[in-house]
């Protein structure tokens, strides 16, 4: 099993004929994700490798039966592109794009609540359900079926993990990029309420950064809920305070946001954190042979 | 994006938020000139940099007369302010502020910051101005009242009122509430990510004003704001830092001595980490990107070879979808270009990984190839520790 997607998934591409969305639409095909659409407004009627563009999301949405979208669309429409998805009633909506201005996220966040999309993103690599479906960025062939889910504010420092973890025997059941951003979709309660639920989940990786207060409330929420080991690692130990690095989120201000304040947070929970980026696979692997299935 | 105290004024201005009377001076003729046409003394002179706590530093002064204006500015001007929030190094004064100065009553904080936690601008307010609001949250919580900008709903009069005869304004709250409400306006027009006054004063008169300004805006709306862009101030920002930020590349300069290049930022957070795990200190944080180009590894090499601390370099690239030949190619023909003389370790992940390495021990160049990211940061630590 896995959570959000898998081989049912049916998928509209934002932006499919733009450099990005063109090349990742490839690259998720080929990975054997079902690709129903693409949507351009003003090149509907067109298809790009075969794949029906479509002017409008919703469509799309009517004539392909797509239940999942991902966004490649350029900052300053990206958010009228997450509201479209949201409109159509698309359920799964993953925005990569960098790069969207925080107040047009508030305005965003407020017209998803309580309705029934969720947003993964933005500034994220996507969501992979390993041998099914693959959306968005990340290098599908480091990935393979298994057991862990990962969960991550970062992009290539998952795939760092990810490798690990293949790299000794160790599957994933599902990795979502929650997004560096500072207001964003799914969160780590999110994900790990998720993964809590899913019975072939049966470890999680979860990995965090400096700034805001998400690592906190997921590790309040282990504690609570979740049952499945949890292998942590949170960036930016060496980060000067005001300073944004490099993702848009990853801030300390005011004090606050360190990443010492979450890796204590997340220890108090009974985590297993490790220090150093490179001890993620091992500590899962650990964690993993002292809790048999 | 930071701009200067007097900027901030002058944007709060167009939004009905009241700010003492002065100008922005670069000499003392200016600012005896602009002090002249303030009126009668006391003034006050303010060293625009961007950084707080400029008081402590001998960066705001008090001047009772004209010749004192000038020979203050002449102090100021060009002397380097150190404050707990520029480093040891300091920043030179270019820039002064030359106002009026006002009979105090009271001293409060207002500010709007997005509160990440719940999505939404919050409206912070305090009666304990003048001292930073983190130690005000630290000490004591409850003196801080908050408010939230409800998209759709925005942020009301009565909201401004509850804040306003919360702190207890009284006879002022109706002025602090407008001012509230003309603050929530211009962090919203013009995509803030922090509007702060600290403090907004009441004075003797029952005026009430933002005797200070911080403005800091959200880099990924200034592609809608052209004319806030032209206030950025270069000359305050670190020239290497600059520098990358044309070539769309995320650098921060560092105090250590191992000089770093990632793609990804949280990679590249991580292997800062790393390097200090191993006993060294980073150079700087450099972001090339997820998908880094072989025009953006090189110009993000140029950019930190530039920094002379810099001892050895460490080059920690997850390939991914990237080709690692294609990319080793590109450090390759950087290395060569600059004439590198610092040992590099490199670390490479992903598609053709192997090509990659060939790449690198062939090209007669002192590169160090290793095995995992830890790996890398124990051989580039010692390499920095050989090179002293």
């Amino acid at each position: 099993m896995s959570i959000l997607v898998n081989r049912e998934t049916r998928l509209v591409v934002q932006g499919i004929t733009g450099r990005e969305g063109t090349f990742h639409t490839r690259q998720a095909v080929a990975y054997g994700t079902r690709v129903v659409a693409g949507v351009t407004p003003g090149k509907g009627g067109t298809t790009v490798d075969g794949i029906p563009v479509f002017n409008t999301v919703g469509e799309a949405a009517a004539r392909t039966g797509a239940n999942a979208s991902v966004i490649f669309v350029p900052p300053p429409f990206a958010a009228d592109a997450i509201l479209e998805a949201a409109d159509a009633g698309i359920p799964l909506v993953v925005c990569i794009t960098e790069g969207i201005p925080t107040l047009d996220m508030v305005r965003v966040q407020a017209f998803l609540q309580g309705g029934k999309t969720r947003l993964i993103g933005p500034n994220c690599p996507g969501i992979i359900t390993p041998g099914e479906c693959k959306i968005g960025i990340m290098p599908g062939s480091i990935h393979t079926p298994g057991p862990v889910g990962v969960v991550s504010r970062s992009g290539t420092l998952t795939y760092e993990a990810v490798a690990q973890l293949t790299s000794r025997g160790i599957g994933q059941s599902t990795c979502i990029g929650i997004g560096g951003d500072p207001i964003i979709g799914t969160q780590f309660v999110d994900a790990l309420d998720l993964f809590g639920k899913d019975p072939a989940t049966r470890g999680i990786v979860l990995i965090g950064e400096i700034g805001g207060t998400a690592e906190e409330e997921a590790a309040r929420f282990i504690r609570e809920n979740v049952k499945a080991p949890v292998v942590a690692f949170i960036a930016g130990r060496t980060a000067p305070p005001g300073k944004r690095m490099g993702h848009a989120g990853a801030i300390i201000s005011g004090g606050r946001g360190t990443a010492g304040e979450k890796v204590e947070a997340l220890r108090a929970a009974g985590i297993r954190v490790v220090d150093s980026p490179g001890s993620i696979g091992e500590a899962m692997a650990e964690a993993l042979a002292s809790r048999p299935a | 994006m930071k701009i200067h105290e007097y900027q901030a004024k002058n944007l709060l201005k167009k939004f009905s938020v009241s700010v003492p009377r002065g100008e922005v001076c670069f000499n003392p003729q200016e600012a005896a000139a602009v002090a002249g046409r303030l009126g009668p003394p006391p003034y006050v002179l303010k060293a625009q940099v961007h950084a707080g706590g400029r008081g402590k530093g001998g960066g705001i002064k008090v001047a009772r007369s004209l010749p004192e204006v000038e020979r203050l500015a002449r102090e100021m001007i060009g002397m380097t302010l150190v404050t707990p929030q520029t480093g040891p190094e300091g920043k030179v004064v270019r820039r002064l502020l030359v106002e009026e100065g006002l009979e105090i009553a009271r001293e409060l904080y207002l500010g709007v910051v997005v509160d990440r936690a719940v999505g939404m601008p919050a409206v912070m307010a305090s009666a304990e101005g003048g001292v930073e609001i983190e130690e005000v949250a630290r000490r004591s919580p409850e003196k801080i009242l908050r408010s939230h900008v409800r998209p759709g709903f925005g942020f009301r009069p009565f909201q401004a009122r509850n804040l306003a005869y919360g702190l207890g304004l009284g006879e002022v709250g109706d002025k602090a509430a407008k001012l509230m409400l003309a603050l929530v306006r211009a962090f919203e027009e013009m995509d803030a990510s922090l509007a702060e006054i600290n403090p907004l004063v009441v004075t003797r008169k029952g005026e009430i004003l933002a005797l200070d300004a911080k403005i800091n805006f959200d880099d990924n709306a200034l592609f809608r704001h052209p004319e806030i862009r032209e206030l950025r101030d270069v000359e305050e920002e670190e020239p290497l830092e600059v520098e990358a930020s044309r070539h769309s590349l995320n650098y921060i300069k560092l105090h250590g001595n191992v000089g770093c290049m990632v793609n990804g930022a949280g990679l590249a957070m991580a292997t800062m980490d790393l390097i200090q795990l191993a006993g060294g200190a980073p150079a700087n944080f450099l972001d090339v990107g997820g998908g880094a180009t072989v025009e953006q590894v090189t110009s993000a090499f140029r950019i930190l070879l530039s920094d002379g601390s810099v001892r050895a370099v460490l080059i920690n690239i997850f390939g991914g979808i990237m080709r690692c030949d294609v990319v080793a190619q590109g450090v390759v023909e950087a290395a060569r270009q600059m004439g590198a003389k610092a040992p590099m370790v490199v670390r490479l992940e992903g598609t053709n990984v192997e090509e990659g390495r060939r790449i690198l021990r062939d090209s007669g160049l002192n590169f160090t190839v290793a095995d995992g990211m830890a790996d890398a940061a124990r051989k580039v630590v010692a390499l920095a520790k050989e090179a002293k």
